[in-house]
């Protein structure tokens, strides 16, 4: 409990204010205040379709929000203001279907590093390898990878990162149990030794609850509820969190 | 071995990797960049740009140098100027030109075609690592190394083979403008031997670029 209370008075690490975004005019996202708090891991859950993807490139900066701003580490990011390049740096993004570079595992992990002109990074890219189970497969080419172990190369070439904020976004939708119980368990380890502060999209709601300290449910782009893991599940304000746990329909 | 033996020869092949190596090196400079805007950027207009860019990928070379030679001539519109930067017909300067025209749009087409048939999401999740848009491009290009490649060697293949053009620009002048394909037509004409040896050598010219090109293609095919 003191844990939660700990993470509660945290400064946030994301502060969005009225966030829009739309495509050819259709507004596909709408969040009028969330705050994401440094070292939490915060769940997005929702119905697939309900913007979350949307949400995750926008705190990427891949993209800009049509309107309103998103304030990380209090810089503002909008249509007009573009995040500069080493704020930009400081988070990355784990994807459901990794696209990894046609090189060797080793490289792909390298690959980010080098981005940032850091030719020094060869014993972190071992340690790495080795925290995502995939030394002995270093010099294997990343295409002749199975699914799981091309999403822990996708894992580890974020993590090598160091990143502030590593955002998730439905990374074990597509893997066998066995892979899914070692990426939670990395991410989870990598949230309470690193610090690194988890933003983790999923429509998986036992997922949710294994690894998240707040959720926040989604629909049709706007955020019906956020709220502790615990007060999530167990006593939801709104109807329709208590419809999408149970796992009904809520549309 | 013919080439040693006859230095008139080995003069025309000399000048053929010349023309078509500078007129190359110009088109992969203008070619791989704008075919990879093309394959990564929507704009405006840019349907009428690939469909020029589709035409000129088979536009015939006598009717380029027909283009070239009208602009360049005395009382062209080129020629007229008289600058010091608008090559004189029947240079080896104007035969480059004419080359490029001819070689750039296969170069822009083909990368063009790589770089789109690449997965759409690897753009994203680069700049996702902390790519800067000319490392995404680098990147992209790396990825699409293959067809980027292939685009190069096609836009040789076109003007290292290629008569129209430089006969009409160049006008086959011995020890000027003289090259391998001109000179195939003029040793038939005299009902000379040794035109078939002048086209081993151009094939076995193509052959050895063409492999030496191959390998910057990395390690692909091995796999």
């Amino acid at each position: 409990m003191n844990e939660t209370t700990a993470a509660q008075t945290r400064d946030p690490i994301f502060r969005l204010q009225g966030v829009n975004k739309a495509y050819n005019g259709r507004c596909v996202l709408h969040v009028g205040s969330l705050d994401i708090r440094r070292g939490e891991v915060f769940a997005l859950v929702g119905p697939s379709g309900a913007g979350k993807s949307t949400l995750l490139r926008l705190l990427n900066f891949l993209e800009p929000p049509t309107s309103g701003a998103i304030r990380f580490l209090d810089v503002p990011f909008s249509a007009s203001q573009p995040m500069p390049l080493d704020l930009r740096r400081r988070v990355t993004t784990v994807f459901q279907r990794p696209v990894l570079l046609n090189r060797s595992v080793r490289e792909n992990v390298k690959y980010g590093l080098h981005l940032r002109g850091r030719r020094d990074g060869d014993r972190l890219v071992d340690a790495t390898l080795e925290q995502v189970g995939l030394h002995e497969l270093s010099d294997q080419r990343a295409r002749t990878l199975s699914g799981g172990e091309a999403q822990r190369v996708a894992l580890a070439r974020a993590m090598v990162l160091k990143p502030d904020a590593l955002l998730l976004d439905e990374p074990t939708a597509n893997l066998d149990p066995y892979n899914v119980g070692l990426i939670e368990e990395i991410v989870r380890r990598l949230n309470r030794e690193q610090g690194t502060t988890l933003v983790l999209v999923t429509h998986n709601v036992f997922q949710a609850r294994r690894l998240a300290d707040r959720v926040a449910l989604l629909l049709e782009g706007q955020v019906i509820e956020e709220a502790d893991v615990e007060t999530f599940f167990q006593s939801p304000r709104d109807p329709r969190t208590g419809a999408f746990v149970r796992g009904e329909m809520v549309y | 071995m013919i080439a040693i033996r006859d230095p008139a020869l080995f003069q025309i092949i000399q000048l053929s990797l010349r023309v078509s190596g500078v007129a190359l090196l110009f088109s992969t400079l203008i070619g791989i960049p704008l075919g990879a805007m093309l394959g990564l950027t929507r704009f405006a207009g840019r349907r009428l740009v690939v469909a020029l860019l589709y035409t000129g990928m088979g536009f015939p070379p006598v009717v380029v140098g027909l283009f070239v030679y009208l602009m360049l001539s005395r009382s062209g519109p080129l020629g007229r100027l008289n600058w010091a930067a608008v090559p004189a017909l029947f240079t080896p300067a104007a035969m480059v030109v004419a080359q490029c025209i001819i070689s750039f749009p296969l170069v822009a087409g083909f990368t063009m075609a790589a770089v789109m048939g690449l997965d759409p999401q690897l753009r994203q999740q680069v700049q996702a690592l902390g790519a800067t848009r000319w490392q995404t491009t680098a990147a992209i290009l790396m990825e699409a190394r293959v067809g980027v490649v292939v685009s190069v060697i096609a836009g040789f293949g076109s003007i290292i083979s290629e008569v129209g053009a430089v006969m009409m620009v160049g006008g086959n002048i011995e020890h000027k403008t003289r090259v391998l394909t001109t000179a195939i037509v003029l040793e038939t004409r005299k009902g000379n031997f040794l035109a078939m040896a002048i086209g081993i050598v151009l094939l076995a010219i193509s052959f050895v670029t063409n492999v030496a090109m191959l390998y910057l293609q990395g390690r692909t095919f091995e796999e």
